[in-house]
């Protein structure tokens, strides 16, 4: 924002919720990359921790989501301030949910045990890194105002899709082969649409923050992973 | 497709000035009886003078000169054949301090109409009397006590008595000066509210400092700086999604 407010508590108010979200992205992206060194780990105490740091995100929620309704109340914002308080109101909470897939993820980490004669696992950190940073990117873009990073964003969802889909058919064919291993390869396979998730909600993110940042709407676009049989 | 409606005012490239010093530069605009039309910007920024060219008020100041063409229905009223006490019966104006007659509250609203020659009967008057007050809102809080003075009313009531005497004269157009400026909210939203009945049948033009008011009553708003008209749009997409960045850095408080 180039131009400051004559009003400066106007500004220290905007800059507080940028703050906010700020922390709530660096906290869930830590929390899937946590989560996913956990389940490589094999790391339990860790997996537990990622599932405990979900109460500050909640909490940072409820937090921006009081600051929305104050803002609003008492600063009146328009144009684009109106437009970033609202998206932020929203991005919280689809970021949140980005948390609970996070801690989804971690919950499972001691539901599979020994996996390392599992080989498609080796995919997931990879597909967790790509939508980790689909996540940080997005609240990158939102605190900036980067339509074009937000687009970035929007572009790399493919790469998680595509990920989930050759995830998905390498795990079926590992279960067909290993019947023994069922069980684990199930959690895998929940982790596998957890991180896709995250994906589709990084996007959604990137979306708000494309509106919020030009005032325009990017064309609708399909989502949804191509389902494969 | 039917046509659509022509503009009840248009100005084109209006220029007014104010013996050397120019206020107004190049103006175009049209308004219309389906919309309110609300006109914001700065303290200075000639929304006032501009809506006062619209009934020729300026002719009052000796220093003021107006350029361009504005008409009314397409005619110009600045014409010399315009009789310039029937433009302003047809396009009334409210002003920002209510400013009843030091009359009854029947005379203020039947002193247009006799003058104007619409009625003469008693019986006609005290229809338009009524019906008058009643489309400002005011009706059921006057009607026993006509007789007493506008003055006495409260400034709420009396900004509505202004404006029941404006429509008593059957206007085309009306003009608001910032009409809420020195009412209190409760009064203020009775205004609104009255604007808001009003439309539809007057094309109505108000100057407001208020932001939240021109987004509240209008739905179409024009933004004036420095004497020229920035930008004129649907009043959501000015507040939502302005073109200009001097629309945006005013509406958002960061002008200056």
């Amino acid at each position: 924002m180039a131009e400051q407010h004559t009003v400066k508590a106007f500004d220290e108010d905007i800059n507080r919720l940028r703050g906010l979200i700020a922390e709530m992205g660096g906290r869930v992206e830590t929390a899937i990359d946590e989560a996913m060194t956990a389940l490589v780990e094999q790391d339990t105490k860790k997996a537990k921790a990622v599932v405990l740091g979900d109460e500050r995100i909640d909490a940072l929620e409820s937090e921006v989501e009081r600051l929305v309704v104050q803002i609003i109340a008492l600063r009146a914002p328009l144009a684009d301030d109106l437009r970033e308080v609202i998206a932020a109101l929203k991005i919280v909470g689809v970021v949140e949910r980005i948390g609970d897939y996070a801690k989804n993820i971690a919950k499972r980490v001691p539901k599979i045990g020994d996996h390392r004669t599992i080989e498609p696992i080796s995919l997931l950190p990879s597909m967790a890194q790509v939508a980790s940073e689909m996540v940080g990117d997005a609240l990158n873009a939102f605190s900036a105002r980067d339509a074009l990073l937000a687009e970035a964003v929007i572009a790399r969802d493919s790469v998680v899709d595509s990920f989930y889909n050759s995830i998905f058919r390498t795990l079926v064919t590992y279960m067909v082969e290993n019947p023994k291993t069922i069980s684990e390869c199930a959690h895998l396979l929940f982790i596998a649409k957890n991180l896709e998730r995250i994906g589709d909600h990084a996007t959604n993110v990137a979306e708000m923050v494309y509106y919020a940042a030009t005032g325009e709407y990017l064309p609708e676009r399909d989502k949804d992973v191509k389902i494969e049989s | 497709m039917s046509q659509p409606t022509p503009p009840k005012m248009s100005a084109r490239n209006v220029n007014v000035y104010y013996g050397e010093k120019q206020a107004i530069q190049n103006v175009s605009i049209d308004v219309d009886t389906d919309n309110v039309t609300a006109f914001i910007g700065p303290s200075g920024c000639g929304k006032s003078t501009f809506l006062r060219t619209l009934n020729r008020m300026n002719d009052t100041v000796a220093s003021a000169r107006v350029e361009g063409e504005i008409t009314l229905d397409g005619e110009n009223i600045y014409s010399s054949g315009m009789d310039v006490v029937q433009l302003r019966a047809r396009v009334g104006m409210v002003f920002q301090k209510p400013n009843p007659f030091p009359k009854s509250i029947y005379d203020n609203i039947a002193y247009g109409p006799r003058i104007h020659g619409l009625a003469s009967a008693k019986a006609d008057l005290d229809v338009i009397v009524e019906s008058s007050l009643r489309r400002a809102g005011l009706w059921d809080e006057v009607k026993d006590r006509l007789k007493d003075s506008g003055t006495a009313l409260s400034g709420g009531q009396q900004q509505r008595l202004c404006i029941g005497r404006a429509i008593a004269v059957e206007p085309e157009v009306i003009l608001m000066d910032e009409p809420c400026s020195a009412l209190d909210p409760i009064a203020t939203a009775k205004i609104e509210e009255l604007i808001h009945e009003l439309r539809g049948r007057y094309a109505i033009v108000i100057v407001t400092h208020n932001m939240q008011q021109a987004a509240r009553v209008s739905q179409r708003t024009a933004f004036f700086h420095l004497g020229t008209l920035v930008e004129y749009g649907s009043t959501s997409e000015i507040f939502t999604n302005p073109r200009e960045d001097r629309t945006k850095d005013y509406i958002t408080g960061r002008y200056g």
